[in-house]
């Protein structure tokens, strides 16, 4: 004899930050994807934004039905939807090399686009600093002044500077639309500079503070402006691996004595130390890292309303902050030696929210999606894995490299992941399928060093084959 | 013998001579007459132990005036060094890995030509009454059919006898071989490599089907544990090897990676 299943359920909305949106519903048990986008949109007065719908945790794909699981069901209970409000625009995966541009006479050990997508350099091991042309795709300006490898490059927020650190320790800003040095040189460090980080843009729309981290256990604020230390903050034993510069006015630097540091970048005073890493820490990443990063600039909007008074600019940049901070928390995520992620509330508390286990190898590299929603993990272990930047959870690994993965980005639309890697491929996985869209072979050797422009046109790789790759739908 | 340091109690009580200093300044002064004389003098052997004494004498001086003056003049041009790495490499020891290997098309080419650009181009060719060796049978020994293999050979994984009437050729378990020492021309680092298969024997192709290795043949070798990968990003595991030496008389194959 056969039950009859109910061919309706009571349902609700909610977002996925836990706020009721609407009264319950009756819903059909085959309503589509599509259908419950309607409904969202006309439940939330929008326009045709896309929704992620999730049951249980478990993505609707097809239909309601599909997703729950009918024996279990209770007629009677009211089934929570929550939804997820993706990117309304769309980053086309890329898919060719449209140039490999010669230049560098040794490994590409760094590239970064600006924070407006419109600019790239790149930093190598032949001591120069060099910007490209986008449009053209050809080289710009040839930037002499480092006398040995360039080991990080960082464009500052409003994307007027370009700061770039060498093996020697030694510090200097770019005018990127010239190619010549500006200021001094900034002397200090006594060994290499691991990281670059600046003052986001709506603490100070002046862009004039610079953090770096060094080998030797320091972190240094500079003044970009006199090209003098403001602070040194000491207090690591160890090199210190990573520097982050929070949308609160708070440092955080990781180290390889197996801490992490919280400063406050005011007066340079020791917040909080997290301690939880059995082994060095690698890599440091903020759910804000990409609105830090792009500042006042949105990706797709604000092309036409582009602006030069620096308060509006301020204010269009903290209202993104804000609109991604929500809680009013920054979450920090930690790779490390250890083969373990941890996940922080650093603002708040010392306890880590989360430990993240299951990589095999050292954690090499980790990144917050866009939408702040998953975190990517590059490890040597040759995979990628997934988790929930909420819980910590494990969704999934994509493997298909064959050697370690150094580096991961994201598409500013958080639908795309890239990932390059020690086998001379970048990968392209997608995050609908979470499957490998795209395999780009291309590069002769090692791939050290890639980035996603924040609009989503181009990627740049580069690395010890001594070519630039621009990558393009 | 003499008892206890009586020079220096002499010199402790008495003093020197008052034209001591003179005398010992015009002693080295007139040294490098002396020695110069010496060495016109010097003949045969005794000549040669002198000169090979003074010009080690004179490394050893000149190598003293060189680091003094390394000592005074402080470097401050230090060399870029090659092999850039990313930050995040700089602490970890990476070995370093020769370039990817040439493109895979014209191996391809190459391997359809059946022509290698070989470290060793030419190769003496080995006759088949210096490889095979005779074996009579029969009752009375007069049948004279079999041939054994008297040079190092590769058996694959998957061979199995025939019956021995029609076993033609036998191939001696002692010269047998499974690896290979192969060296990487840029990486100037020997790895003992499974051989995977013979490619070519010159002299013969009847010694290529046998499996027959000597000097100057090009064997393929699984190179899978290097991780080298190609353009594609795939590892590379099987790859061409020439021998070097001869593998019957020094009991071990030698050869090297064809990049």
């Amino acid at each position: 004899m056969e039950v009859d299943s109910p061919s309706c359920i009571q349902a609700k909305f909610k977002s996925d930050t836990g706020e009721e949106t609407g009264s319950p519903l009756d819903l059909p048990l085959n309503i589509t994807k599509d259908q419950l986008q309607l409904i969202c949109n006309a439940l939330l007065q929008e326009e045709d934004k896309p929704f992620l719908f999730f049951v249980k945790d478990v993505e609707i794909t097809t239909t309601i039905k599909d997703a729950l699981d009918l024996k279990t069901l209770n007629s009677e209970e009211v089934v929570e939807i929550i939804y997820q409000q993706q990117a309304v625009f769309r980053v086309r995966p890329v898919t060719r090399c449209t140039s490999s541009i010669p230049g560098h006479a040794e490994a590409v050990i760094s590239t970064c686009f600006s924070p407006s997508g419109k600019k790239l350099a790149s930093g190598s091991g032949d001591t120069t600093v060099r910007f490209w042309d986008l449009n053209t795709q050809t080289p710009l300006h040839v930037c002499k002044g480092h006398s040995n490898w360039v080991l990080c490059i960082s464009w500052s927020p409003d994307g007027k500077k370009l700061a770039s650190a060498c093996k020697q320790g030694r510090i200097i800003l770019w005018d990127p639309s010239t190619g010549n040095q500006i200021g001094k040189p900034m002397l200090g460090h006594k060994q290499w500079v691991t990281a670059l980080a600046w003052e986001p843009y709506h603490r100070n729309p002046e862009c004039r503070k610079l953090a770096s981290s060094s080998k030797d256990g320091d972190v240094r604020i500079w003044d970009t402006v006199t090209c003098l230390t403001l602070l040194s903050l000491t207090g690591h034993s160890k090199a210190v691996t990573s520097v982050k510069w929070g949308g609160n006015g708070l440092i955080y630097t990781s180290s390889q004595d197996r801490t992490i540091k919280v400063w406050r970048a005011d007066d340079g005073v020791l917040c909080r130390t997290l301690e939880g890493h059995a082994h060095w820490v690698n890599t440091l990443a903020l759910n804000t890292d990409y609105v830090l990063r792009t500042g006042p600039f949105h990706p797709v909007m604000d092309n036409n309303a582009y602006s030069d008074d620096k308060n509006v600019l301020q204010q269009r940049a903290l209202d993104r902050y804000n609109a991604v901070c929500q809680q009013g928390a920054e979450r920090l995520v930690s790779g490390s030696d250890d083969f373990t992620l941890f996940l922080w509330l650093p603002e708040k508390e010392k306890k880590p929210l989360a430990r993240m286990t299951g990589h095999q190898q050292l954690i090499n590299d980790v990144k917050f999606s866009p939408d702040t929603r998953i975190i990517a993990s590059a490890s040597f272990d040759k995979s990628v894995k997934l988790w929930e930047a909420a819980s910590g959870k494990f969704i999934t690994t994509l493997r298909g490299h064959v050697q370690a993965v150094y580096m991961v980005a994201w598409s500013a639309d958080s639908r795309l992941l890239l990932s390059s890697s020690a086998d001379s491929t970048l990968k392209v996985w997608s995050m609908k399928t979470k499957k490998l869209e795209l395999d780009l072979p291309g590069h002769a050797d090692e791939v050290y060093a890639v980035d996603w422009s924040p609009d989503g046109a181009y990627v740049a790789s580069g690395g010890k084959d001594k070519v630039l790759k621009l990558w393009q739908h | 013998m003499p008892q206890n340091e009586y020079i220096e109690r002499h010199q402790k009580l008495y003093g020197r001579r008052l034209d001591y200093e003179e005398r010992k300044r015009k002693r080295e002064a007139r040294e490098p007459h002396k020695r110069a004389e010496k060495a016109r003098k010097l003949r045969g052997i005794k000549a040669k132990i002198f000169n090979k004494e003074r010009r080690n004498e004179k490394i050893q001086m000149k190598k003293k005036i060189k680091a003094h003056e390394e000592k005074n003049v402080k470097q401050n041009t230090e060399k870029v060094a090659e092999g850039a790495l990313p930050v995040y490499l700089l602490d970890r020891d990476v070995q370093s890995r020769a370039k990817v290997l040439s493109n895979m098309i014209k191996q391809k080419r190459k391997e359809k030509a059946g022509k290698w650009d070989v470290p060793i181009p030419k190769v003496r060719a080995q006759a088949d009454a210096e490889v095979f060796k005779v074996l009579k049978s029969g009752k009375s020994k007069r049948k004279a059919w079999k041939r054994m293999v008297t040079k190092v050979t590769f058996v694959g994984e998957n061979f199995t006898r025939k019956p021995p009437k029609f076993e033609r050729f036998i191939r001696p378990m002692a010269l047998r071989f499974k690896k290979a020492h192969v060296t990487h021309p840029e990486l100037k680092a020997t790895f003992c490599l499974p051989i995977i298969g013979v490619k070519k024997n010159p002299s013969s192709q009847m010694y290529t089907s046998l499996g027959v290795i000597t000097k100057g043949t090009v064997i393929e070798v699984n190179i899978s544990e290097l991780g080298l990968v190609t353009q594609a990003g795939k590892v590379v595991w099987g790859k061409y090897a020439q021998v070097t030496n001869n593998p019957e008389n020094d009991g071990c194959i030698n050869a090297v990676l064809l990049v």
